[in-house]
């Protein structure tokens, strides 16, 4: 589903100099997997996921990245998500003055449109929404209030799963989901997102921590350092990384 | 008196702001068509005999000729202000037609007199002019700009009474026999001139005095057409009214004169819309609009302004200089201006409130959308004179290409005015790098116990906020439209509905191409 070749990416700051941070990544997600990425800090986590959905101030050297064997590297950041691509952002961004649905409905008629498919109704519409507000236990005002302006920090993420229930997409990456979550909330969101599970499906997860893993299980757990994939195994990998930390397995690897 | 802050913001021009300003194309003006149609012109210059000209034009009254006479005489000895952060090469007053009217124009008598030329632009402006088709829907209207109205389903349609006022003339006023059976009078103010003198004498200049600056006298001296509004005791007005300003005929000014009276406990909504060809000349458009509330009145006027604002390079457009003031004359009453400001490559206006009544409220809600090298300094004056008088300012300034945008106002509370409040609220939304935006407030308070809050704020839109958006699969336009919206939500709710479904359009049409 997923396809990384050799990808070599820079950050390419508005001030300072361009810094390569991806090295060569390759990675394999077929569909209906859910692989985990963990790694220490600066490894190039958030950048992969900013390469991937399209984000200004990345430049993309070397290699390829293909979503269903289309590059995805060539298309615009809204054609992507069209195409079945979704980020749950470490860092949501407020939206002043406008309304969380009204946001989360221009989104899937945009993406209904490029697709050349009907809009969504107004009553579909709030059908889906109170599931997925039910499921992801948001109280239904709060989706009347700006995105994500004035909510905590747990409540923005809880947001970005609402949106992905919304949008259904067919190939996530959750980036630090679990940052700002306490162990409720982390069930609950974990609860949505397995919902999302399926066969047609592939989900990347980004996360620093192995607790986030017990609750949405990886097929495949991979190590992320200096932009490269160094190890890969079953979830035992995390089991492992959380006993002895990173040192020790890179060393190894 | 404090001086109020100020806040610049310029960065180093960014090489996709400016190809974004190149990228907007004027075409994207979809009201700048010309309707080819034989005008009558006066000739070029102003000067006494041109007065008297126009005055002619109207048959109106000796006093009217005097009152213009004397305006004129004062204008002569006036300089143009430079106070305002705008900047325009010197306009050679001498140089254009103060005059311009389809042929014919004086002789329609009924719709049906009317050229299908003038008729047919305004249907292309969404504005039908014949009755019947207002009430079946906009039947009349076609091309982009109907089609950019997204037309509410014809059942639901609220009707409008529409003057039609095509360079110096009022071509056609919709509705007029019906609201006057409820004692409304709706008419251009060339004809209240001759038929009710009374009216027009006692009211007219008493908000905007002649002397008041110097395109105000000017406009008094010169002004062509117009509506006029008187709404008597106790009515609530029984339809929305509205105004269409269209600027036509090449290388002319229009000075347009609106009054308003709404006497006691009388209620009266009223919608302005202007837009005028695309043109490589400048034209001068300088207005002025006078209300008056007497006491328990209220008045909401609104305004759409999509005058042509020049091309890309700063080429053409049109130089708006305004005087619009609402006086609350009498107890409790209320007046309300709301205003999107997308047009014009120069807009200097600052509708304000005279809060003479006590207990009487004013508010301003604006949207200015400046893009380009269009140059907007708008803002208010709320001028409080009674007791427990109140007053709201919310202004929403949004700059994109190279353009600047200065929201200046003034509150100030007179000694008299015990328990003034005034709550004012001042946002800019910069879009790009090389577009400025300023706000300067100034507050004169004469009264400890006056409440006055003031909010400020200046936000770039985020190139973060942008990636957000567009990688929920929401386009860059579309991105940068609905960005925007939220910006300025709370100022189109006050909008009456018909005009806030137009006003989203127009901001949408005019902030594209402003993001690289």
């Amino acid at each position: 589903m997923l396809e990384l070749k050799n990808l070599h990416a820079k950050v390419v700051p508005e001030d300072g100099p361009a810094r390569e941070i991806l090295k060569g990544l390759s990675l394999d997600v077929p569909a209906g997997e859910v692989h985990a990425i963990m790694g220490p800090n600066g490894a190039g986590k958030s950048t992969l996921s900013y390469v991937l959905t399209g984000k200004d101030g990345y430049e993309v050297t070397a290699g390829e990245a293909k979503l269903d064997g289309v590059n995805l590297l060539d298309m615009a950041p809204e054609v992507r998500a069209a195409k079945g691509l979704f980020l749950s952002f470490q860092y949501p961004m407020e939206i002043a003055g406008v309304p969380v649905m009204t946001f989360v409905r221009a989104a899937m008629n945009s993406q209904r449109k490029q697709r050349g498919e009907a809009e969504v109704s107004a009553p579909e519409f709030l059908k889906l929404s109170k599931i997925a507000a039910a499921k992801l236990r948001i109280d239904p005002e709060m989706l009347k209030r700006p995105l994500n302006v004035g909510f905590s920090g747990g409540e923005k993420k809880r947001l970005e799963i609402y949106q992905m229930l919304m949008i259904e997409p067919r190939f996530m990456i959750l980036d630090e989901t679990d940052s700002g979550l306490d162990i409720d909330a982390l069930k609950v969101v974990a609860e949505g997102v397995n919902a999302l599970r399926g066969p047609g499906r592939g989900m990347l997860v980004i996360t620093h921590y192995q607790r986030l893993l017990d609750h949405i299980k990886p097929d495949r757990v991979h190590i992320l350092s200096a932009g490269r994939i160094v190890k890969s195994g079953g979830p035992e990998l995390a089991l492992e990384l959380e006993k002895s930390g990173y040192d020790q397995i890179l060393k190894s690897a | 008196m404090s001086e109020g802050k100020e806040i610049i913001v310029k960065d180093s021009i960014d090489q996709g702001t400016v190809d974004a300003a190149r990228a907007l194309e004027s075409d994207k003006y979809a009201e700048g068509f010309v309707t080819d149609i034989e005008m009558e012109l006066a000739p070029k210059g102003l000067n006494e005999d041109i007065v008297r000209y126009i005055s002619a034009k109207k048959e109106e009254p000796e006093w009217m000729l005097q009152w213009r006479l004397d305006a004129f005489q004062r204008w002569k000895e006036m300089t143009e202000p430079t106070w305002a952060m705008i900047n325009y090469p010197k306009i050679d007053y001498q140089d254009a037609h103060y005059y311009a009217e389809p042929k014919g124009a004086a002789k329609y008598k009924t719709i049906d007199d009317v050229p299908k030329e003038i008729l047919e632009t305004y249907a292309k402006l969404g504005i039908p002019l014949k009755e019947q088709e207002v009430l079946l829907g906009v039947e009349g209207a076609v091309g982009t700009a109907a089609e950019a109205r997204e037309t509410p389903p014809k059942s639901s349609q609220p009707r409008v009474a529409v003057d039609a006022v095509f360079d110096s003339v009022s071509v056609a006023t919709t509705f007029r026999a019906e609201l006057l059976k409820a004692g409304v009078i709706f008419m251009s103010i060339s004809e209240a001139i001759r038929e009710y003198p009374d009216l027009v004498k006692q009211y007219l200049g008493s908000v905007v005095p002649v002397t008041d600056n110097f395109f105000a006298t000017l406009n008094s001296a010169v002004f062509s057409d117009g509506t006029f509004v008187y709404v008597p005791k106790g009515v609530r007005c029984p339809m929305e009214l509205s105004t269409y300003f269209r600027m036509n005929a090449k290388g002319t000014g229009q000075f347009e004169r609106t009054l308003i009276i709404v006497d006691e406990g009388g209620y009266v909504s009223y919608l302005e819309g202007c837009t005028a060809p695309m043109r490589d000349e400048n034209q001068l458009h300088a207005a002025v609009v006078e209300l008056v509330a007497l006491a328990d009145a209220e008045i909401k006027y609104s305004t759409v302004q999509n005058w042509w604002p020049g091309d890309a390079d700063g080429k053409g457009g049109v130089y708006n200089f305004v005087t619009k003031r609402g006086d609350c004359r009498g107890a409790r009453s209320r007046i309300s201006w709301t205003q999107v400001e997308t047009g014009s490559a120069i807009t200097w206006k600052y509708p304000s409130c005279v809060l003479r009544g006590d207990d009487s409220t004013g508010e301003f809600y604006s949207i200015a959308v400046t893009n380009g090298r269009q140059q907007a300094d708008t803002g208010t004056k709320m001028i409080h004179l009674g007791k427990n008088t109140r007053s709201r300012i919310i202004s929403k300034g949004i700059s994109a290409g190279k353009s600047n945008n200065t929201y200046r106002g003034l509150v100030s509370i007179h000694q008299k005015a015990a328990k003034a409040r005034n709550f004012t609220q001042c946002d800019s939304l910069l879009i790009g790098q090389t577009c400025g935006a300023h706000t300067v407030p100034y507050v004169e308070n004469r009264r400890g116990d006056a409440q006055l809050e003031h909010e400020a704020t200046t936000t770039k839109l985020s190139e973060d906020q942008l990636f957000y958006t567009r990688q929920r699969g929401i386009g860059e336009e579309e991105a940068v439209a609905l960005l925007v919206n939220g910006f300025v939500r709370d100022v189109l709710q006050k909008l009456p509905m018909e005009f806030a479904v137009e006003a989203q359009k127009l901001l949408e049409v005019s902030l594209e191409g402003s993001v690289g």
